[in-house]
């Protein structure tokens, strides 16, 4: 937050005559409106990519019109629709649960934003317990999914809440462990020194430390974080087939496009965290690189590659069942994770 | 929290539910996620198709039989049209019946691509659906070619069929059978052997074969009980008794007998031999020969009542007609097998969780156009 | 079985429940006593060498004179078929159920409730299946005029001169 601070008070010498107490919030709040504002294009250009990834897989073309070359306007033209599509709140909806439960599931996926580190310089801010403060935040979100069930007053709707509240509690265990094999590994909650740690090339990222913990840790990491942001094989809370939409059932245009929003931050916040914590965050194959714009670059590659295989899961895989999910947490995750926290501990000690 | 307390909640799946496969109402009674009881409600689709029959003559009936199973029109047309033949006791040149034989076939194959993708998409894979739908347009293109039409086809008729098979034809059916045949083993990959997918159909909603006769339940789903029993070889009626094919019935070889995954698996088998059908009717087609010869100009059957079943994608397919001499039947019923098929879901589908229910539903392939007629 | 033995084996058995057998055209049907019908149903299905297992249809037919309802019987295990009818009064069309007996005769028999009127006793659960609870009459009647109105809506006339 510094380093921006300073670009902008660099760029405008004007701001050094304002009081510190308004200057210093109003860049906070540009840096905020910058990641918004990034996290709404990365929508759009994933949904573009999903869309044709999809289309490809299924032996189609998926949009070809709209803005000429491969439909790449398509997604900004459904965003536009989206936005300008009627409102409706339900006659027996909460109407205030209601109009509040997207934004709450926004601020709990954008509110993590803050603690990513995209590059050395590039974080919104150092905290000494980023991935604690990560973890905490991101389960916010799920009391604002309670709120859209319960709002809505559509028995469908509160179904997929009361499934997506015990996903997400569920599945936060193991992907708490697995974090924390990390955070033994490193000595330290902070991401930055998380990413500083796995400094000097591909070999040194966290994935391949104290074999094979790291490494299943990783996997049990994706697979949690995959459930989390409620893609398939584990998007049983929206499960078009079965709750026709699950917890967003009654929402429509600009409430609807904003858990949309929320689902595709949460994608991308899951792809920066796994390459943070395992894949060397913004430091390249090579090791870290001194220009200034190729940290972030590399950050965004490894959070899109992650995606992109998030993409690839929910073109293939079916769905599974409510109960069978909480099978796959209970009792194969969270043994397994905390088996595998055990044994990193271990390993660590004895090779100290 | 001494004032707390749980109670079952009703819920309407439908008419409006991506489940349904169309207008059906479930009215669930859940407790939790597990649906205590069932109360299927149908006709939203109800369109009147036997007092229709009241009014038309033979002839014109065909196309209303058409639409009753949309997805299967030529099995339909093809049932309706021996009923009627057998009440008036025609006699069929061959070529037609190799060509009638090769378009039910060739329908049913079709059909259960849509069963199979339909039911992909139920469990939540969507790729299969694609895969489904692209190999049955290449079935819809030679349809298109024979009769110009690409659902609802109204080419069978009563002594014959409306077009003769246009050139080309044959080849084109041959090039489809050898693109078709690799495919199923595609969907067994991407779908059948899927570890999730067996994890959500094997085992569940189960129907033994007792029940499965009980409620009336015939076709693929009779044959996923493990009852050994296919029209087509049982009672053969048009040409079948000349092919060499199987009855598929299932083993059980993932789950159990009668599990949403054998259901599924027998219509995957059976496309296979449908395609060995058509292959050896091809082979065996007959040529030059007037496909409208016995067409007759007016039909006026002798009074009587004609009961003729047929075995239709979905199962036993039977019309009951009554003549009263006129051209016009006295009355027309439709033995739809989906009908049958589904009443039994409020026995079957007790106890199950919602999923499941969905699993169900999706397994015993209902079409609701034939369901509420 | 040919369908004459089955009458012979329902008419030794039941004497007084068999009325009429036609042995005519293409479909031979035996007619059987509104009362009995239950209970040569469920004959028919338990006898060890008939055991017609599954209900193939269920129609109800209106002569103008009177009612029938007709059962297609058939045997999974020894392949043979049977048509049984009875005969109702057109004024009070009811008949005990058979699906006690079959299973399947449940939607069946509520369609013919829903189309003709024909009411079946110890049903479980006789409403309406195709058309609203609230319809009124039974189209399928030959004597059946369609209302002017439905909640409301009009409902329209076929055109003159269709056929």
């Amino acid at each position: 937050m510094d380093y921006f601070i300073q670009i902008v008070t660099d760029l405008l010498p004007g701001l050094n005559g304002l009081p510190q107490w308004l200057v210093i919030p109003s860049i906070m709040f540009l840096f905020g409106a910058l990641i918004f504002t990034g996290i709404a294009i990365y929508s759009l250009i994933i949904l573009w990519f999903e869309r044709k990834i999809a289309a490809h897989m299924q032996d189609r073309l998926g949009p070809m019109e709209v803005g000429g070359w491969h439909g790449w306007l398509q997604t900004v033209a459904d965003a536009v629709k989206l936005l300008l599509k009627e409102d409706i709140i339900p006659a027996v909806a909460d109407r205030k649960l209601f109009k509040l439960a997207p934004y709450i599931v926004f601020l709990a996926a954008f509110a993590v934003f803050a603690a990513l580190p995209f590059s050395d310089k590039i974080i919104g801010s150092e905290l000494n317990i980023g991935i604690f403060y990560i973890l905490s935040v991101s389960s916010v979100g799920v009391v604002g999914i309670l709120m859209a069930g319960w709002g809505s007053n559509n028995k469908w709707a509160l179904f997929g809440s009361m499934r997506s509240v015990a996903q997400f509690v569920s599945y936060e265990i193991p992907i708490g462990l697995s974090i924390l094999v990390v955070v033994m590994s490193v000595g330290s909650l902070s991401m930055r020194d998380i990413v500083m740690a796995q400094d000097g090339g591909i070999f040194n990222w966290m994935i391949w430390q104290n074999a094979p913990f790291n490494f299943i840790a990783f996997l049990i990491l994706f697979i949690a974080g995959t459930a989390e942001t409620n893609r398939v094989p584990f998007d049983i809370p929206e499960a078009e087939s079965e709750l026709v939409a699950g917890f967003h059932v009654e929402y429509s245009g600009m409430r609807f496009s904003i858990f949309f929003l929320a689902e595709y931050a949460n994608m991308l916040a899951v792809g920066i965290i796994a390459s943070t914590l395992f894949l060397g965050g913004w430091q390249g194959i090579t090791g870290a690189s001194s220009a200034p714009g190729i940290g972030l670059i590399w950050m965004l590659l490894k959070g899109f590659l992650i995606v992109l295989v998030m993409i690839w899961f929910r073109w293939t895989l079916p769905r599974l069942r409510v109960d069978q999910l909480m099978y796959v947490c209970w009792k194969v995750l969270v043994p397994i994770s905390f088996f595998n926290m055990v044994g990193a501990g271990i390993w660590i000690g004895l090779s100290s | 929290m001494p004032d707390l307390k749980t109670e079952e909640m009703v819920v309407q799946m439908g008419p409006q539910h991506p489940a349904t496969h169309g207008v059906l109402r479930l009215e669930i009674t859940t407790d939790g996620e597990i649906v205590r009881k069932i109360n299927p409600h149908i006709g939203y689709l109800h369109r009147c198709f036997e007092k229709h029959c009241e009014e038309l003559n033979y002839h014109q009936i065909i196309p209303f039989v058409d639409r009753c199973d949309y997805l299967a029109a030529m099995n339909n047309e093809h049932g309706y049209v021996m009923a009627v033949e057998k009440l008036l006791d025609i006699e069929i040149p061959e070529r037609v019946e190799y060509i009638r034989v090769i378009m039910s076939e060739l329908n049913r194959i079709a059909s259960h691509l849509v069963a199979l993708g339909t039911y992909g998409l139920d469990i939540g894979a969507i790729t299969p659906f694609l895969f489904t739908f692209r190999d049955r347009e290449k079935i819809l293109d030679l349809f298109e070619m024979t009769s110009g039409a690409r659902l609802l086809y109204n080419y069978i008729w009563i002594g014959g069929v409306a077009f003769d098979l246009p050139n080309g034809f044959v080849e084109k059916c041959f090039e489809f059978i050898d693109y078709f045949l690799p495919k199923l083993k595609e969907y067994d990959d991407l779908l059948s052997y899927n570890k999730i997918f067996i994890k959500r159909t094997a085992e569940v909603a189960i129907i033994p074969p007792a029940v499965a006769i009980e409620w009336g339940i015939t076709g693929p789903n009779l044959r996923a009980s493990g009852v050994d029993w296919d029209l087509r070889r049982d009672e053969p009626y048009s040409i079948y008794d000349k092919f060499e094919w199987d009855v598929i019935v299932a083993d059980g070889r993932v789950g159990v007998l009668g599990d949403s995954w054998s259901r599924y698996y027998v219509r995957v088998l059976e496309m296979e031999q449908s395609a060995s059908i058509v292959k050896q009717a091809l082979e065996g087609l007959p040529s030059d020969e007037n496909v409208k010869s016995a067409v007759p100009k007016k039909v006026r059957p002798k009074e009587g009542s004609v009961f003729f079943r047929s075995e239709n994608p979905r199962g036993e397919l039977g019309y009951y007609i009554i003549s009263d001499g006129s051209d016009i039947p006295y009355r027309l019923k439709m033995r739809s097998p989906a009908f049958c098929n589904l009443s039994a879901i409020s026995d079957v589908g007790e106890g199950l969780l919602i999923s499941d229910l969905v699993s169900l539903l999706g397994s015993i392939d209902i079409v609701l156009g034939e369901i509420d007629r | 079985m040919e369908s004459s033995e089955v009458f012979k084996l329902i008419e030794s058995k039941y004497p007084d429940a068999l009325k009429s057998i036609d042995l005519e055209g293409i479909e031979q049907s035996v007619t059987i006593d509104v009362n009995s019908i239950a209970d040569v149903c469920n004959y028919l299905k338990t006898e060890s060498e008939l055991q017609f297992t599954s209900l193939m249809c269920l129609s109800g037919v209106d002569y103008e004179d009177k009612m029938e309802v007709v059962y297609h019987l058939h045997s999974l295990l020894h392949d043979h078929r049977v048509t049984l009818k009875v005969e109702l009064s057109r004024d009070n069309p009811k008949l005990p159920s058979v699906s006690g007996v079959w299973k399947a005769a449940n939607w069946h028999e509520r369609e013919a409730y829903d189309m003709y009127g024909i009411v079946f006793d110890d049903h479980p659960d006789l409403r309406r299946i195709l058309l609203p609870d609230d319809w009124e009459g039974f189209p399928l009647r030959k004597d059946y005029v369609v209302a002017e109105k439905y909640r409301g809506w009009t409902i329209r006339k076929i055109k003159e001169g269709f056929e």
